[in-house]
């Protein structure tokens, strides 16, 4: 799968859900290459803004769309790395804030 | 007086740390850096607890400038840490 097809393929199941990518074009590319880059390194893809150990199942709280993803839309309108944002922020209703990580750091390793 | 180079812990996947580097390089800034990604074994423990050590999240990017340290692309703290104003 190429970064094009990745985009298409997320963008149409994400905002069926309500959730849309991050209207910087740019920042979304550079995200959606790094995960197909996680994917061929790990096999699996990992959020490029964390760090993975190479195992799935320690870091299967942390493949995209991570599980931190839901709470940090809600309290601050986009994901850690900034590749997914809100429906408010989405339709300009609300700004991005800065999202601090949540994952909890005994999960690194 | 503090001469050290800035330090930063960084991924090499990660759109924060990209963005940080960006802001050092167009600051002019001389600085040391380290892509923990790329990093395995002994080398990567120990750097891991380097960077618990100055951020106990251990999240990225995790920058050290002088007594600073500045978790996340925090542009405005990251220019007053190194003595830049506008």
């Amino acid at each position: 799968m190429n970064v094009e097809q990745l985009y298409q393929a997320l963008k149409k199941s994400q905002e069926a859900k309500g959730i849309y990518f991050n209207k910087d074009k740019d920042l979304v590319f550079e995200l959606l290459e790094s995960l197909l880059l996680n994917k061929d390194r790990y096999g699996y893809m990992a959020c490029p803004c964390r760090l993975a150990c190479s195992d799935r199942e320690k870091d299967k709280d942390i493949i995209c769309p991570c599980v931190y993803r839901e709470p940090d839309l809600e309290e601050f309108g986009a994901c850690y790395c900034g590749l997914y944002v809100s429906k408010a922020v989405h339709n300009n209703q609300s700004r991005v804030k800065y999202v601090p990580e949540r994952r909890p750091p005994e999960k690194i390793c | 007086m503090n001469t050290e180079k800035p330090m930063l812990y960084a991924l090499s996947t990660c759109s924060h740390c990209k963005s940080t580097k960006k802001l050092l390089n167009d600051c002019n800034v001389e600085y040391d850096y380290v892509e923990v990604d790329d990093l395995e074994g002994e080398e990567r423990k120990a750097i891991l607890e380097d960077i618990k050590a100055l951020n106990p999240r251990c999240s990225f990017p995790t920058i050290k400038i002088k007594d600073t340290v500045i978790v996340g692309y925090k542009e405005k703290e990251i220019k007053a840490a190194l003595g830049i104003t506008e």
